[in-house]
């Protein structure tokens, strides 16, 4: 088994869907950080069987939490200090998410103007469905987002 | 400062006092004659539609205002590629109240983010049209004497009719209210409206023939298929004759049913229905007019 070294300082990212860390590296812009970043792709899970990781070394506030929850709630968020697991950050849905996702509804006025911003809301938590704030349209492509 | 988007902005009690206000000036048109003097209403209508603007023109006109506005894009400055929230800083200086039709989806709500005074949602594309819904229900509340504890049909283009739409959502904030959908196939209503309807376990029947069901209705809302939400002129074709409500079928009706339609009407009611009483769709038109006049002094604040 390949074994990854510990962080000082950072955060781990837990029980991602395997083979979808790639696209959360890119959602969370991780790529624009000048910090180490380990991707380990179908590690071994009781509770998943195989699952994703991502170890990121920087600050936790330069983590944006809301796109991470609206992406996939589910995941663990570890805040490591000092090499240790100091606390785990549970993820709740945003109420409100701006320029993450567009609006595909051709009558919407975000469609001929581009200055605005693409806003969604929760309407109904339960079945975790975003609407657009301006035409209410149904964000229905949150399982692809990941 | 109070904007109307959607009949929900206001509860049931502010609605009850918006139709309450209605009423009085249903009765004493002449004590509200001068009421809005010295007030100004910019109707800016980015797609055409007489009634609803002519209506509002009325209203303001009714309660002693002025109004500016235009009635397509083509003759605003939208043609010349100005944004809604520039027009509407702009509006803000000229007038007191605006009421905007457009045919993008959320264009109104836009405007009221960056507006300097109350914005009124005249219809925006196949969204929200929330004066026809006040309309709607001041109609059944003067007519039937109250809302709830009816069976109501919704008939025609369920899926694009944003009146119909706006008018179940609004419905269901009153007790006893049964709905019976009447449409094809492919004009059915959208699954978040019956997804709505199940979670607050309010009974509905999704049908296709309308004598089928006739007999049970106390009101029947009436539809047309609307050419310009459409993408394919071919299934406008198929369906726009899909229902014709005639002598025939209204002999299947109770006594006492009501026939509403927010009209325009092109043939989806005969016209030699026009003159049974139960056809309630121009009396409908008359207290458009009065709805739309209690909702500017409402939003203006002005109390008489």
């Amino acid at each position: 088994m390949l074994n990854v070294g510990k962080i000082e300082e950072g955060f781990v990212l837990d029980h991602i869907k395997a083979g979808k860390s790639l696209s959360l590296y890119e959602h969370l812009q991780l790529d624009k950080l000048d910090c180490t970043v380990a991707i380990i792709k179908n590690a071994r899970s009781n509770k998943m069987g195989k699952k994703d990781i991502l170890k990121v070394e920087c600050d936790i506030d330069m983590l944006d939490l809301d796109i991470l929850a609206f992406i996939d709630h589910n995941i663990t968020v570890n805040v490591i200090k000092n090499g240790e697991i100091v606390a785990k950050k549970e993820l709740v849905l945003p109420k409100q998410i701006k320029n993450v996702i567009k609006c595909r509804n051709p009558r919407c006025i975000t469609s001929i103007e581009q200055e605005l911003p693409h806003i969604f809301v929760l309407a109904d938590e339960e079945k975790e469905i975003y609407r657009c704030k301006y035409c209410e349209e149904k964000y229905t492509e949150r399982s692809k987002a990941l | 400062m109070k904007h109307l988007m959607s009949p929900m902005d206001f509860s049931v009690e502010e609605l009850d006092k918006l139709f309450d206000l209605a009423s009085s000036i249903e009765k004493n048109p002449a004590k509200y004659a001068h009421a809005c003097e010295g007030k100004i209403l910019a109707t800016c209508f980015y797609e055409p539609s007489t009634r609803t603007r002519l209506s509002f023109e009325s209203a303001m006109t009714r309660l002693g205002g002025r109004v500016i506005g235009f009635s397509d894009a083509g003759s605003s400055s939208a043609a010349k590629g100005e944004s809604v929230s520039d027009t509407i800083r702009v509006i803000s200086c000229y007038a007191d109240i605006c009421a905007m039709r457009h045919p993008k989806e959320g264009a109104p709500m836009v405007a009221a983010e960056r507006s300097l005074i109350p914005v009124i949602n005249a219809g925006d594309g196949g969204h929200q049209h929330p004066t026809q819904t006040l309309t709607d229900l001041l109609t059944i509340r003067n007519l039937k004497g109250q809302l709830g504890g009816f069976t109501i049909g919704l008939c025609g283009d369920l899926k694009f009719g944003r009146t119909v739409h706006s008018l179940i959502r609004a419905l269901v904030r009153y007790p006893d209210i049964r709905f019976i959908f009447i449409s094809p196939e492919e004009l059915r209503v959208p699954d978040y409206i019956t997804d709505m309807l199940k979670s607050m376990d309010i009974p509905y029947e999704e049908v296709i023939r309308l004598e089928n069901v006739m007999p049970r209705l106390d009101l029947l809302y009436m539809t047309r298929v609307q050419k310009e939400r459409f993408f394919n002129e071919e299934d406008y074709i198929r369906l726009k004759d899909f229902y014709i409500l005639d002598t025939a079928k209204m002999e299947l009706a109770k006594k006492d049913m009501l026939v509403l339609h927010p009209l325009p009407r092109v043939n989806e009611i005969s016209v030699e229905l026009d003159d049974d009483p139960r056809a309630a769709y121009f009396k409908q038109a008359q207290y458009g007019v009065y709805v739309r006049m209690a909702l500017i002094l409402t939003l203006l604040e002005i109390t008489v």
